[in-house]
């Protein structure tokens, strides 16, 4: 048998498999992860470094920046500062839980559509379209319009705008995956469904849908901010980002910080994320 | 350059060579390295190398093209006595004195032009304007295709791969070259398609005074075509000579243990794999490539590349020691693995097995009143071509096909259609082991995660002595692998390392019937022999009991006990192999037989 054992004495190097972290390297990753940092620590350290209390005026309203109010006042006289260091948090926090739903039920209903019977895939996929077929924000604000305005309705409605895309990805990533030998020699040694969908089939879209992350991240920033925007979202006295936009408009001639400051975080929310998203796609097609 | 536009038009009785040839990556290392070659008029020479040889570099810098990111870095290249520069210049020559063939007709003609249209576009890009368009109808008589013209407004998709590679052949011919490099032209078709296409060549040969440079992988092809053989390793040629000369003493040890290598159908063998795997590009040692894998290496083979040296006039070997490499002696082939027909216990029985493939609103019956019996340690193959049904039966035996009736008895006991409503111990003594092995393996596990897998699913691990990991071990060391692969994904691993992963993940079950389907279909001969050792070795040591499923008669002959001849989905002919073999009564056996390339045969017709 020295002939089969030999197959490996050759020696042959082996191939460096490219780290997961590499996509940091490039400069898209470095400046995206830089300034995502820098964005979540405003918020979630903000609210305990603010200088002035969230919602008491502080001086008069629509003050330029300067005595002692680094980014001037608000319409109503509050620390526009303080209140871009709490408006963090909310944002965040919502477009986080939203996107963690949006694919938790996006995977699920893409997995088994693919994987099921046709009957099966033809009810979810039919829904799917009905929910894409709606304006996205036009969907969000009649559901919290109808059933009223508090985070669970607007993490609902969200999610219902997000997933079916998501859906559709990971359906057609599935059914590529799904004629594979692996994926045969799981069923005939008899796995459940799950088991395949688990152990098989994630492993091999992940990076496919982990390539969406970032839009569909960015998405839910989009539409949280554009819902509070709206007045649809928290009510004042509380701040958040897009809030604040909405409710500084009537100094911007005045302060324009208090509109310019939130609106430059959102953006470099946005950004950061769609950065490193950016990075990792470039990474995954170098690798290949 | 001077001379160009004297081979420009149109002639045949072309003559090639070619001198000194390296093409490598820029920046990197080489592809093939100083390979020299001559071609004469209307000679068909065949350039037979494994994957990784340079043999698809060869063919096309021989139309001085490059892939992208390789370069022509020397080397002269002479057609018709004239020397052309081996560049984008010999674009003027391409198609009208030396033409190309590519490997994947499938792929190489576009599907959005009809035939005729993919055909003049050639003679626009390659003919004066002058010259006018052909006669589409009699290139494609010419090439045995309909010259209707209802045929040559069909699509590709709308005509048989056979087919479309004699439309490939067409569009090479049609600004009559004088040389024609083809590059595995009937790799992928049917044994009886490829046999008439090779018919074809020598025909076209005959006719139209082409010389051709033939690439494969399959030295029985090209022993029935070729008046002369170069035979690639690591870039370099390493014996080239006449035909007979060479299969019937080849002077290179590379090539001997590839000759060892190939079943035939003619005569069974037993196989002897060549120890080691090929190097790929930019591996190479640094004297001869071979001779890490050699048995008659010296200290002087690591320490030079040896030179060409002839060894009778047009019959030239790089070795050192070609003069003490063994003739292949009928001894050496003799023999068959095949052993003596026992009466052990019947492991599956298949009654009337009917398999259909229900579309929308449309059936086809895919295998038909299928029976057969496989016994304890008996291997039996299932040959047909492609579309016979034959995948069909492997599936539907191991649970994967729910649309069949009929009956199929494990150990006496009835089986359900679908694998989930088996029960575990039913699941755990059938296992399949698909053709692709890149495809057989989960990309993202570890090959102990895919080994350990069926262990958990299907095993009593009360059983195991040694745990999980020890059984994966000695799994692992049954099919010959060295133990630090369990932590290697399988891109990290060679075809023949992943084939061998993907037999030991069957193993994992602990199985009594292991299902093979086209397991070595898309290994290289010499991994395809230490394949075909193990599972022979499976099959006494263990008892195992093997369903190989094939389209390939040798090796048929090398490792089945009995054979059933499938065609259209249903069995036209059974018995044991010995005597189906030599004496078929079927006529589409006796066709399969009469088509499938041999060795041995083509060495009989020079003699």
């Amino acid at each position: 048998m020295s002939s089969a054992t030999a197959e490996t004495k050759v020696a042959r190097p082996a191939r460096p498999r490219r780290h997961r972290w590499e996509m940091l390297r490039a400069p898209e990753g470095v400046i995206g992860l830089v300034l995502l940092t820098f964005t979540v620590a405003v918020a979630v350290i903000g609210p305990i470094v603010a200088p002035h209390p969230l919602a008491q005026p502080v001086g008069p309203p629509g003050e330029p920046p300067g005595h002692g109010f680094p980014l001037g006042t608000d319409y109503l006289g509050r620390d526009v500062l303080s209140r871009v260091l709490y408006g963090g948090w909310p944002i965040l926090w919502l477009s986080a839980v939203i996107t963690l739903f949006t694919y938790v039920i996006g995977v699920l209903i893409g997995m088994v559509a693919a994987l099921g019977r046709r009957l099966t895939d033809s009810v979810l996929m039919r829904f799917v379209d009905l929910l894409l077929a709606f304006p996205p924000l036009l969907l969000v604000l009649v559901l919290i319009a109808s059933a009223g305005s508090s985070s669970t309705i607007l993490i609902i409605s969200i999610v219902l705008v997000l997933f079916p895309g998501l859906a559709r990805i990971v359906r057609s990533a599935t059914l590529e995956v799904s004629t594979a030998g692996y994926i045969e020699a799981a069923f005939a040694r008899g796995e459940r469904a799950p088991a395949v969908m688990w152990h098989e089939i994630l492993p091999n879209i992940g990076p496919v849908i982990l390539a969406d992350l970032g839009v569909r991240f960015s998405f839910a920033i989009a539409l949280v901010a554009g819902v509070n925007f709206l007045g649809l979202g928290e009510s004042p006295p509380s701040a958040n980002w897009a809030l604040m936009v909405a409710e500084n408009n009537v100094v911007i001639t005045s302060n324009v910080w208090g509109v310019l400051a939130p609106a430059v975080m959102l953006m470099v929310l946005t950004v950061s994320i769609n950065l490193l998203g950016d990075a990792y796609v470039r990474n995954r097609s170098k690798a290949r | 350059m001077k001379g160009v536009g004297e081979i420009a038009s149109p002639r045949q009785d072309l003559s090639l060579s070619v001198a000194g040839l390296t093409v490598g990556v820029r920046n990197g290392p080489a592809i093939i390295e100083d390979v020299s070659m001559e071609l004469l008029p209307s000679e068909i020479v065949g350039v037979v190398g494994e994957s990784g040889s340079g043999k698809t570099t060869l063919g096309l810098s021989l139309l001085g093209y490059c892939r992208p990111g390789a370069e022509v870095r020397s080397g002269t290249l002479e057609l018709g006595g004239v020397r052309v520069a081996m560049d984008g210049s010999m674009r003027t020559l391409r198609g009208r004195a030396i033409a190309y063939v590519p490997q994947d007709p499938g792929q190489a003609l576009n599907p959005a032009l009809r035939i005729r249209a993919a055909i003049e576009d050639i003679v626009r890009a390659h003919r004066e304007r002058s010259a006018g368009l052909p006669e589409i109808s009699t290139l494609l008589e010419a090439v045995n295709l309909p010259s209707s013209a209802e045929f040559s407004r069909r699509f590709p998709h709308q005509i048989s791969g056979g087919q479309k590679q004699r439309v490939s052949i067409a569009m090479a011919l049609s600004c009559h070259p004088g040389v024609v490099v083809l590059d595995e032209p009937t790799t992928g078709l049917d044994v009886e398609t490829q046999s008439r296409i090779l018919d074809e060549l020598l025909r076209l040969r005959a006719e139209y005074r082409i010389a051709m440079i033939y690439v494969t992988h399959d030295l029985a092809v090209v022993g029935k075509i070729a008046d002369r053989i170069a035979v690639m390793y690591a870039g370099r040629i390493v014996e080239q000579g006449p035909t007979a000369a060479l299969l019937s003493r080849p002077r290179h040890p590379y090539t001997r243990g590839l000759l060892l290598s190939i079943p035939d159908h003619r005569r069974p063998r037993r196989l002897e794999p060549m120890r080691g795997i090929a190097v790929s590009v930019g591996e190479w040692p640094k004297g001869c490539p071979f001779a890490p894998r050699c048995p008659q290496a010296t200290s002087e083979c690591e320490q030079s590349v040896p030179p060409s040296t002839p060894v009778t006039s047009g019959h030239e070997v790089r070795c050192f020691r070609w003069e003490s490499t063994p003739p292949v002696s009928d001894d050496a082939r003799a023999g068959s693995w095949i052993s003596p027909d026992t009466e052990s216990e019947v492991v599956l029985e298949v009654r009337h097995l009917r398999a259909e493939h229900r579309g929308r609103g449309t059936t086809v019956v895919a295998a038909a009143d299928i029976s057969f019996q496989i016994r304890r340690g008996e291997c039996l193959a299932l040959v047909g071509e492609s579309g016979s049904g034959k995948t069909t039966i492997a599936r539907a035996i191991a649970g994967l096909h729910a649309d069949v009736s009929g009956e199929i008895l494990l150990a006496g006991s009835s089986l359900t259609p679908e694998a989930r409503r088996r029960s575990v111990a039913e699941r755990r003594r059938i296992q399949l082991v698909v053709q692709n092995p890149k495809d057989a393996l989960n990309p993202r596990h570890t090959v102990r995660q895919s080994i350990a897998r069926p262990i958990r699913v299907l095993r009593d691990r009360s059983t195991l002595s040694n745990g999980v990991d020890g059984e994966i071990d000695s799994l692992l060391e049954r099919v010959r692998l060295p133990q630090r692969i369990a932590n290697s994904y399988p891109d990290e691993l060679s075809g023949g390392e992943t084939q061998r992963v993907a037999i030991a993940r069957a193993l994992a079950a602990d199985p009594e019937l292991m299902i093979c389907d086209e397991i070595t279909s898309a290994l290289d001969v010499s991994v395809q022999a230490a394949v075909l050792r193990l599972l022979r070795e499976l099959q006494t040591d263990f008892g195992l009991s093997l369903l190989f499923i094939t389209h390939n008669l040798g090796l048929v002959a090398t490792i089945a006990d009995d054979l059933l001849v499938l065609e259209d989905g249903v069995i036209c002919e059974r018995g044991v192999t010995s005597s189906v073999l030599g004496n078929p009564q079927h006529q589409y056996t006796k066709r399969l037989i009469a088509a499938a390339p041999s060795v041995d045969d083509s060495m009989a017709d020079r003699i």
